[in-house]
């Protein structure tokens, strides 16, 4: 890199995901389901962005959206200065090795007829013109870049631990040496003590090979590990963004607020005192989002305001952009729609 | 809560099996606990430690085969639950015992309404008329938070979001007033806010209600904020036993301590990299005759591998499996 300001890989703007609902008869559109509505984001290159919220609220929808997985209703997604929010699937294949995925479930996104050898040479058969021996000799290297012995290459998925699986996935994703990886809540079918492997795992990958994350998950504490920055979704929306420090020292929304204070904290001492914020009621329906803001059903400090007015996501402090009426006056700057920042 | 008193449940030297094709499963080896009245007893594990079959074993909800009981006494109430007739033991579990499952997607019932689900129980167990369980079944759910409960009876599960699903299974296995509720990861399926809720229910039921409970997790962040005591599982046995301050402070087993480094917090200093315990947790295929955690210690030396730590007392009811001795860093004599 030329300067020291990083520079956005990837550049959402107002990405918007509906699907529709369809009922009756004549299966005639009755309404939609809002799973992503109006979310501005950057991921810096290096940078991992952690994208947050509880199930439902549309962080994963929004990871496969900009990973073009679904045709989407409106927006703007940039990825290496090629804009492919509204590109064709067959424009969108030459594309595609610089963007991947790693899933959730180890167990359901690697085929169980195939050895593990095809599964990582897939993306070599579909996208390169490698030799065989070329390709036998890369499917090898990957394995050892992820901590999987090469011996066991032609053994199939069920083999292997759930732990032993993601490593699989993250072999595959890494297979076309892409810039870019949308880890979708990669450790939530592992446990505690295998979680720690893979996420540390997915940190030396990133430093070896560059890598830029956007990684999603509902585990608060791991996403304060892994995450440069991180981004709190709410009911389809980005409520919160801010570099992770700064979120977790002093989060700014009251939905941020509420949700950090409800995760377990593994200490008696702390977890008796600490004042909870229990939010009362469930999250309304994406299909037919309340009125103003949509957090006003739950929120502990909403006013009459909130209600009625949809509220703005614009950055109240260098690099912290927060989606609530009690920082309208805060507000420093009149960029309202950059997610970009230090 | 008084020390003296009777336990309400007290399980010794249970042990379970699974015959399968490749060979006998020691999903339970050797476990003894007892719970005493109104205390709430939190069991810590990995998926595979043998927390759930440990309480399925002792209701008798394994089938068998491929399940078998070889050994151990449970006993409740001046019974032994592995000793009584199968319709005892059936008047036992749903009325003196009540169980909440992790799912509650899938433990209910799809195609009955709610209230029926609640007043099963109390008809089946109570002997309760249609009327009066229907009335008991209304205060259930408004005993658990449920609003409009009167309305909500007649509602499908599928009505339900996740979180007033799990109050609709508390509510069913309160319907009896058990002694004891045994409860098997009741908010891993739900969300943290949602989660939070469950936990401040669970609370206040236990002030208002004075039952015991086994709160089964693998989330060692509840366990410190709602338990009292704690059982640490691994291999199926229990390698710790320690009243919930002390596992925190001063944690005896070396895989209470590694467990205790991986998970991240969200506050104090955050870790350059994460700690992580090696290897993979153990199939338990072979004989429980030496240490489960070995092949992933820090600690382990040779007796490790031919002999099976029995559980050492180390003072103020708190004990660990382990020949070394964390505090004097070295092994135990004994």
């Amino acid at each position: 890199m030329l300067d020291d300001t990083p520079k956005p890989l990837v550049r959402v703007r107002d990405l918007k995901m509906h699907f529709p609902i369809h009922a009756g008869l004549l299966r005639r559109r009755v309404g939609e389901v809002k799973a992503v509505d109006g979310v501005s984001f950057d991921v810096m290159e290096g940078e991992t962005l952690g994208l947050v919220g509880e199930s439902g609220c549309g962080k994963s929808t929004c990871g496969r959206a900009v990973l073009r997985l679904y045709d989407i209703t409106a927006g703007e997604i940039s990825i290496d200065g090629r804009e492919i929010g509204t590109m064709s699937q067959t424009k969108l294949r030459p594309i595609r090795p610089t963007m991947q995925m790693v899933f959730q479930d180890p167990q359901a996104s690697l085929n169980p007829r195939m050895t593990v050898e095809a599964i990582i040479r897939e993306p070599l058969d579909e996208h390169t013109s490698l030799s065989m021996a070329e390709k036998t000799a890369k499917v090898a290297e990957l394995m050892d870049a992820v901590g999987l012995n090469r011996k066991f290459a032609k053994r199939y998925p069920h083999a292997f631990s759930g732990g032993q699986r993601q490593r699989i996935g993250i072999a595959r994703a890494l297979a076309l040496n892409p810039k870019f990886i949308v880890c979708d809540e990669p450790i939530a079918a592992l446990d505690v003590s295998i979680q720690a492997q893979v996420v540390n795992l997915l940190e030396d990958l990133q430093e070896q090979f560059g890598l830029t994350y956007l990684f999603i998950s509902h585990d608060l504490s791991m996403v304060r590990h892994i995450a440069t920055r991180v981004a709190v979704m709410y009911l389809g929306k980005i409520v919160e963004l801010a570099p992770r420090e700064a979120l977790y020292r002093d989060p700014l929304h009251p939905y941020t607020k509420a949700l950090l204070s409800a995760v377990p904290e593994p200490d008696p001492a702390l977890a008796r005192t600490s004042g909870r914020i229990i939010l009362q009621g469930d999250v309304p329906s994406p299909s037919n989002p309340p009125k103003g803001c949509n957090f006003c059903t739950r929120c502990p400090a909403v006013m009459d305001l909130c209600k009625e007015i949809e509220p703005d996501y614009r950055q109240v402090q260098p690099g912290r952009f927060v989606a609530c009426h009690l920082y309208n006056e805060t507000t420093t700057t009149a960029d309202q729609t950059a997610g970009t920042g230090a | 809560m008084p020390n003296v008193a009777q336990p309400v449940l007290d399980v010794q030297d249970l042990k379970t099996v699974f015959r399968t094709r490749g060979g006998e499963v020691h999903a339970v080896n050797n476990v003894s606990f007892s719970l005493k009245p109104g205390e709430l007893l939190g069991v810590v594990g990995e998926s595979g430690s043998g927390k759930s079959v440990t309480m399925m074993s002792l209701l008798g909800l394994l089938p068998s085969p491929p399940a078998e009981i070889r050994h151990g006494t449970v006993m409740f109430d001046g019974r032994d639950l592995l000793k009584i007739k199968p319709q005892a033991l059936r008047a036992v579990r749903g009325g003196q015992i009540g169980f909440v499952f992790q799912d509650p997607m899938t433990s209910l019932n799809p195609v009955y309404t709610v209230g029926m689900q609640i007043m099963e129980p109390l008809r089946k167990h109570m002997g309760l008329s249609k009327r009066a369980a229907a009335t008991r079944a209304r205060e259930l759910l408004e005993l658990v938070g449920i609003p409009d409960a009167q309305r909500r009876l007649d509602d499908y599960p599928h009505q339900f979001s996740g979180g007033m699903r799990q109050r609709v299974m508390i509510a069913i296995a309160l319907a009896c007033d058990p002694k004891v509720l045994i409860a098997d990861e009741p908010t891993t399926a739900l969300d943290v806010t949602i989660q939070a809720q469950i936990l401040e229910l669970m609370q206040e039921l236990r002030e208002k209600l004075g039952m015991a409970v086994i709160w089964i997790t693998h989330d060692l962040g509840v366990i410190a904020g709602i338990a009292d005591r704690v059982l640490v599982m691994y291999g199926g046995q229990i390698v710790e036993h320690a009243p919930v301050a002390d596992l925190f402070r001063d944690p005896q087993h070396p895989y209470t301590r590694a467990l205790l480094k991986t998970i991240p917090s969200i506050s104090g200093e955050r870790a350059k990299r994460l700690t992580v315990i090696e290897g993979q947790p153990p199939l338990m295929l072979a004989a429980p005759d030496a240490c489960p955690f070995r092949a992933r210690c820090d600690v382990a030396f040779a007796r490790c591998a031919v002999e099976n730590p029995p559980r050492y007392d180390v003072g103020h009811g708190h004990d660990a499996a382990c020949f070394y001795d964390a505090r004097t860093g070295a092994p135990r004599h004994a």
